[in-house]
């Protein structure tokens, strides 16, 4: 068996808490503390060096072990602050690590942002020679590549311009053309799909889609977006406060990052408001699409799960469900999920205890954050109801659309279908 | 930069010789960064590079008429302005050498945070561009040889690489250890102009070294002295040259440039960390 093409062992990254938040000492500073205090300078250093200082420590990353074959495409995911980006670091050789060794049988180039290096008084020409020497490429690898590089960025008009000049966009497609043009045996990326317009994302993805298929490269890719990480990769890493939590298919990773997340963000309960009812509960609300999974896409059929319980004997009259989603970006109100809405005349006589299921068209909404509020509305004399608040994400899958989504229009009255359902 | 061979990333020790085989296997983009200083540097002036000219040029001329014409400061029995241009030209280089180098590290920090490459390249790569200026500047001490009707010796040809080779070290050396510094305290950059202004003073540029008196060697400690009164030796021919000085401004520069590589080795494990 061929040995791996990375070979991660123990790794681990300490830091000094007290050394971070020392970010520009001033040594005047220092020497001013040394005479306003000598006594107690003199003490602090002695600890220092014996080693008795009480400095907080934090291991960015502990006991990471990994072995990673040729021609993987490797994804890492985590929420932020897990150790993604200080492995990639690690990896690259930009930091190194405080124990373990890793050993790469390849050559290495990475890609934590695009554009590094980029001046902006050289024009586009001068910018990628620069740019790919820093990257790492020789000068005749360069020359070789340079036609390919400006036609896959569309900047031919520009090569002589300052890139000052140039639009953010042509910018960022130019630094990007430089570094997919890069020849390494293993590459590592760090979330720079997050610029350009869609158009150009979608482009980027099927370059670096070709680069990776067709000539068996090994992929590091670091993303918080998902749905590139489930069309590129084959395997993926989860990352859990510096610790492998989870390594495997894809798509079983990133089901059990969504679901460790649903735990502390989407689909939790958040704030629950209630008047003249109590004894009405909503104890759970799950959203996902109709083939019941969690990541939800633009354009994605909601299917939205609320359990709830009630001291009602057998079942609660009168009641109207209401179920509003609101960006949280606009705060505008864009779906509108009302059981007296809907053209069939719903049962609003509903089981004591139960879930109800409501069930959406495609939604159409854009990427970002979105709150959830269902509500229960009480129709007789009391007036009462009880609210309780949620949130989720929406992904755009770039894949699928061509065009960025409108923003947000108050799309009320959605089409919707409830099932109230008794518990068992 | 395709490389068969295997990587090995462990914690970080100090220097080694694969450091020197790493640096030569960058080269390239050593060469990238030079030209790109230089480029950047005279892109927006309108007379490019003759700023490399004209700042040692206006230096002398009103060195020449303060100190040369108004206080009469003896020169070596040479004209004032070849003898202080002279001075002006390796001390220049050694100055804004110095300055360029301990402040390499920050004012690249978006790269050294993003890309791995040797760090030894960017203090190696402000050197040369400097070492660029001076060649261009030191047209004028040709024209100035020309105007009073100098011939260099031959031995002055051979040994002005030579000297150079001691200023780029010495740039080097102390230029390592205040960019390790000045990673950390950022106060450094406020002294260093400072502490260069004070150090012309102490290093026979405007006046010969000869004024001190008995207490020459004190001046002898600054490796810049050595150089700058081995330079007007042999290119101006005022006395022979003082080999005994040469060679110790030799030692004292591989020592100064010793201590700037440790230090700066010690402190590049932590630089992505606290730039």
């Amino acid at each position: 068996m061929e040995r791996p093409i990375i070979e991660v062992s123990n790794i681990g990254k300490k830091y000094n808490i007290t050394h971070q938040r020392g970010r520009y000492v001033a040594l005047r500073d220092v020497l001013a503390n040394a005479f306003k205090n000598p006594f107690k300078f003199a003490k602090h250093k002695a600890k220092q060096i014996v080693g008795f200082e009480t400095k907080e420590e934090f291991w960015a990353l502990r006991n990471i072990n990994l072995e990673i074959k040729k021609g993987d495409i490797v994804g890492i995911i985590g929420h932020n602050g897990a150790g993604k980006s200080t492995l990639l670091k690690i990896l690259t050789g930009i930091t190194p690590p405080t124990e373990g060794e890793i050993i790469l049988r390849g050559s290495v180039a990475s890609l934590l942002e695009v554009g590094t290096g980029f001046h902006p008084e050289l024009t586009g020409r001068e910018n990628i020679f620069l740019n790919g020497a820093i990257l790492g490429m020789t000068k005749e690898e360069i020359i070789r590549k340079f036609d390919e590089i400006v036609a896959f960025a569309g900047v031919e008009k520009f090569l002589d311009t300052p890139v000052k000049h140039y639009s953010s966009g042509m910018y960022v497609r130019l630094a990007f053309s430089v570094a997919a043009h890069m020849e390494p045996d293993i590459l590592l990326i760090d979330e720079v799909l997050a610029v350009g317009d869609a158009e150009f994302q979608k482009k980027c993805l099927g370059k670096m889609e070709e680069v990776t298929k067709k000539e068996g490269r090994t992929i590091l890719f670091v993303s918080h977006n998902l749905v590139a990480i489930q069309r590129l990769c084959n395997t993926t890493i989860l990352l859990e406060n510096g610790n492998v939590k989870e390594i495997g298919e894809t798509k079983d990773v990133i089901n059990a990052y969504l679901k460790s997340r649903s735990g502390a963000q989407s689909g939790q309960i958040r704030s629950e408001e209630r008047h003249n009812t109590g004894n009405i509960k909503i104890i759970d609300i799950k959203i996902a699409d109709t083939e019941g999974l969690s990541l939800i896409n633009s354009d994605s059929k909601l299917r939205i799960k609320i359990k709830y319980s009630s001291d009602f004997k057998e079942i609660i009259p009168d009641v109207r469900v209401l179920i509003s989603i609101t960006s949280e970006r606009s705060q505008n109100m864009v779906l509108r999920l009302d059981s007296h809405g809907t053209s069939k005349t719903l049962g609003e006589h509903i089981a004591s205890r139960g879930e109800i299921v409501c069930e959406t068209g495609v939604i159409n909404l854009v990427e970002g954050k979105y709150s959830i509020e269902t509500a229960f509305y009480l129709q007789d004399t009391s007036r009462g109801y009880v609210k309780a608040m949620s949130q989720f994400d929406v992904i755009t899958n770039i894949d699928k659309y061509d065009y960025r989504l409108p923003p947000d229009k108050n799309v009320c009255d959605h089409i919707v279908k409830y099932l109230f359902k008794q518990d068992i | 930069m395709v490389n068969r061979m295997e990587t090995v990333i462990k914690p970080k020790k100090t220097f080694s010789l694969k450091d020197i085989k790493e640096i030569w296997q960058y080269k390239e983009l050593l060469y990238f960064f030079t030209w790109r200083d230089l480029k950047v540097r005279y892109k927006q002036t309108a007379i490019g590079a003759l700023w490399a000219i004209f700042q040692p040029f206006m230096a002398m001329v009103v060195f020449s008429v303060f100190f040369g014409e108004l206080a009469r400061i003896p020169s070596d029995g040479v004209p004032y302005p070849i003898f202080v241009y002279t001075g002006l030209l390796f001390w220049q280089f050694f100055s804004s050498s110095l300055s360029a180098v301990s402040g390499s590290l920050i004012s690249n920090q978006a790269i050294v945070t993003k890309v791995y490459f040797p760090r030894l390249i960017l203090p190696l790569a402000v050197i040369t561009t400097d070492l660029v200026d001076f060649c261009v500047a030191s047209v004028v001490l040709v024209g100035l040889m020309f105007y009073y009707g100098f011939l260099p010796h031959l031995i002055g040809i051979i040994i002005i690489p030579l000297l150079l080779v001691i200023t780029f070290f010495a740039a080097l050396g102390g230029g390592l250890f205040l960019a390790s510094i000045n990673v950390k305290y950022r106060d450094v950059r406020y002294i260093l102009p400072y502490f260069l202004q004070m150090l012309l003073f102490v290093t026979p540029v405007i006046y010969p070294s000869s004024i001190a008196g008995k207490y020459a060697w004190i001046l002898a400690i600054n490796p810049m002295t050595g150089v700058i009164k081995a330079a007007r030796a042999t290119i101006l021919g005022t006395e022979p040259v003082n080999w005994l000085l040469l060679t110790l401004s030799f030692v004292a520069v591989f020592i100064l440039l010793a201590i700037g590589v440790v230090m700066f080795k010690k402190m590049e494990r932590y630089f992505a960390d606290i730039i």
